[in-house]
């Protein structure tokens, strides 16, 4: 090479994300960020997709992110445009999402004067992002964008985000490319103890009543942990659960799946987390919403804990083996351990029928009707109508939320896009753009509840302009469907609040946005809106009015262990301890 | 693992010397609740690439592994010691500045009781000291405590600096 390669700023800029592999950028101009703006002016090889909202760049970001594995990347000016931010950055780290937002900054020489859309971007995002960093000096730009991907696909994954001054932007620095510098992360790989392998190797040796409690760091963990967490369940039987987060690692129609776990969780699920002898966590993290109450967290069992992230362990609940590593990477240790030294399958033998027996409960079952359409149904058909298309599912937060994860099955990771630990209402029409730009030719479909819908639903403007035929599938419940929930079982049915009056036609308002409007009153009609939903090439909004009353359950209520699961069919007693859980 | 009981620690931390920094580790104690008694910051080395920090906070032994994965886990940390305390492997020191007023016996007294510290006199005028008093926590503690008795006391304190014992330097 011909000496050191000078460019603008923006140049770095856009060369650093081509040089990383980067098709899209989700974004909103301003004016801390024109000079960016106008090198993708002049560039046909990085495609910039206007999103109505800064939260929608995050979120649409997220879901490229969350369906293919790769970076997602977001652009924002300064001051409110880095503030929209924070929502998506935050979700973005509860779930471990790889992102890198490149947000403007009013010139150095402005900064700290409370200029025009001057905020302090990365003191407002240090919490919400797993690195953040200001570039004052353009020279440094190349290798801190460079290093930005690294740390944001490094270890546990997470959102990073580079906040650049306007004349930053302007000024010429030097280039370096991904080999010509070191990375910030390099050096930092983890050492699996072998020691802790083996120990975890003779707990399921010996074990009688195991469980795998599977999470969203399998997913992180790409192919490798898929496989090896399938290769394990075949050489153990051992029956699985999956978090929220974890769904399609093992695939929902696998005869050792249990279903998901937790609060929302089967009834199988939840019994064999509190019964067993043995839980094996791979890549979870103990949420509140999959333990319940901690002190009656699986009282009798000896726990193994793989996480990639130290700090996961031995946090929420204490275990016996904890072990820091790629999750994949010490199941395959695992694995080659109990190749070698085999199993007697035959210890779980009673395990498993009790399992079976926990099973026949049928704890997802609901109650059709003639007249009104049950979600569950709704989801049902759409699960019956899709299956055998490359579907994206995405959703928003609340009942629908667990209705699509309790009747959706999913037979490979990746294609169930959720907000798990902030619980954003909003992601998941968004999120759903950022899949489908990823995925073209899918069918990705954001299952919503009307009232998260309406909190972004200016994309649909977004959709249209670039042509996303993304489906929007509302279970309508004129409701804050989950809110109007805990305060009938927790607040003696004062419903202040969450009823939602006023709302748009949606079959209008899908027209008005150059889309397809479709509603279905009547489970007859279910079948109908779907499959015409399926087959429009545009943005479609379904308009499936629900049943308004439908709880959902089962549910382990807040305050209470797993072992004390309500039913849709069972009286609900909550203590006055759960009530001020949230 | 002696869960439950509350003690001391202190955790050394080695950090990229970037902007930031300090807010991200102290921003980090607060979010998650954790106490912090003490914390001191400095570049130490030649070309100041990085800085050591004394972070002293109470918990019980599994919170303090805790705090210590938590503050491995931000980006610009480059290294972690967690130092208990009542263990001999290192030492931890800090400096206080003890401003006390006084007359007649009790000035004389405090007087007494600094050569006991072994603390100097760095300003005096007709009624008052300014004490320099250096060693571990506690001393530090007795000769406030002291001095309180015998006058108005203002007091600088560092925080504690602290370092591992032995010939054995390890890396940045």
């Amino acid at each position: 090479m011909s000496g050191p390669r000078k460019m603008k700023g923006a140049e770095i800029v856009l060369s650093v994300l081509k040089e990383r592999g980067v098709e899209v950028v989700f974004g909103y101009p301003g004016g801390a960020v024109l000079p960016i703006y106008d090198e993708i002016f002049g560039d046909n090889n990085l495609r910039h997709v206007l999103v109505r909202h800064e939260q929608g760049a995050l979120h649409a970001a997220e879901g490229y992110a969350k369906s293919t594995g790769k970076v997602g990347v977001a652009l924002v000016t300064s001051g409110p445009g880095a503030t929209n931010a924070v929502t998506g950055l935050t979700d973005a780290l509860m779930d471990s999402v790889p992102l890198l937002c490149l947000s403007g900054q009013v010139p150095t020489h402005l900064i700290g004067t409370d200029a025009f859309q001057e905020c302090d971007t990365c003191g407002i995002t240090r919490p919400c992002t797993k690195y953040n960093v200001l570039v004052k000096d353009v020279d440094k730009l190349a290798e801190t964008l460079h290093d930005a991907f690294d740390i944001a696909l490094s270890k546990r994954p997470g959102p990073v985000l580079v906040d650049i001054p306007k004349d930053v932007q302007f000024a010429e620095g030097i280039y370096k490319g991904e080999g010509e510098r070191t990375s910030r992360v390099a050096g930092r790989g983890l050492e699996v103890d072998r020691g802790l392998v083996d120990e975890a190797v003779r707990l399921i040796r010996k074990s009688r009543k195991p469980v795998v409690y599977g999470g969203g760091g399998l997913v992180s963990g790409g192919d490798r942990a898929k496989h090896e967490l399938r290769r394990f369940v075949e050489l153990t039987s051992f029956p699985t659960t999956l978090t929220l987060m974890g769904l399609g690692v093992l695939p929902a129609s696998h005869p050792l799946f249990l279903g998901m776990l937790g609060m929302h969780g089967t009834y199988e699920a939840n019994m064999a987390m509190h019964d067993c002898d043995l839980m094996l966590a791979f890549g979870s993290r103990f949420d509140d919403r999959v333990t319940g109450r901690l002190d009656a967290f699986s009282p009798d069992s000896k726990k193994v804990h793989v996480d990639v992230d130290a700090s996961s362990i031995n946090k929420n609940v204490l275990v016996d083996v904890g072990i820091e590593g790629e999750v994949g990477e010490v199941l395959g240790l695992i694995n080659d351990a109990l190749e070698e030294e085999g199993l007697d399958r035959g210890l779980i033998r009673g395990w498993l029928n009790e399992v079976e027996m926990w099973r026949s409960r049928n704890s997802l079952g609901y109650k059709r009707d003639g007249e009104l359409i049950k979600p569950q149904y709704a989801v049902e058909r759409l699960y019956a109508l899709s299956r055998d298309r490359e579907t994206y599912i995405t959703t928003e937060v609340g009942q629908h939320q667990m209705w699509a994860a309790q009747h959706y099955p999913f037979e490979e990771p990746r294609r169930w896009l959720t907000s798990g630990g902030l619980g954003t209402m909003g992601f998941g029409f968004p999120a759903a753009l950022g899949a489908q730009m990823a995925h073209p030719d899918a069918l990705v479909v954001d299952i919503a509840g009307e009232s998260s819908f309406m909190m972004v639903l200016q994309e649909l403007s977004t959709a249209k302009q670039y042509g996303l035929p993304v489906k929007i599938l509302i279970l309508n419940n004129e409701y804050l469907g989950m809110v109007r929930q805990w305060q009938e079982l927790l607040h003696g049915g004062r419903y202040s609040e969450s009823y939602c009056s006023s709302l748009p036609d949606f079959v209008k308002l899908a027209e008005s946005f150059g889309g397809l409007g479709l509603r279905a009153k009547k489970p007859s009609e279910v079948d109908g809106v779907i499959k015409e939903m399926i087959e429009t090439d545009n943005v479609v909004i379904a308009d499936i009015c629900i049943d308004p009353n439908e709880n959902c359950f089962p549910m382990i209520p807040s305050g209470a262990a797993h072992n004390e699961m309500i039913f849709g069919d069972g009286e609900a007693e909550i203590s006055e301890e759960g009530r001020r859980l949230v | 693992m002696s869960e439950g009981v509350e003690k001391r620690w202190n955790f050394v931390v080695v950090v990229d010397n970037e902007p930031g920094v300090l807010s991200g580790i102290s921003g980090m104690f607060s979010a998650r609740g954790y106490n912090i008694d003490s914390l001191t910051v400095c570049s130490v080395d030649n070309d100041h690439s990085c800085s050591r920090m004394n972070i002293v906070t109470r918990a019980d032994e599994r919170l303090a592994r805790q705090i210590m994965a938590q503050i491995k886990r931000l980006i610009p940390v480059r290294r972690v010691d967690i130092l208990e305390d009542g263990r001999e492997g290192f030492v931890a020191k800090e400096v206080a500045l003890v401003r006390v007023v006084s007359e007649g016996a009790n000035r004389r007294e405090a007087l007494r009781i600094a050569t006991i510290f072994d603390a100097k006199a760095s300003d005096t005028t007709l009624t008052s000291f300014v004490f320099v008093v250096q060693g571990g926590s506690g001393k530090v503690d007795a000769f406030v405590s002291l001095m309180r008795s015998l006058g108005e006391v203002e007091v600088a304190r560092s925080g504690v600096v602290a370092i591992h014992r032995g010939s054995e330097i390890p890396g940045m």
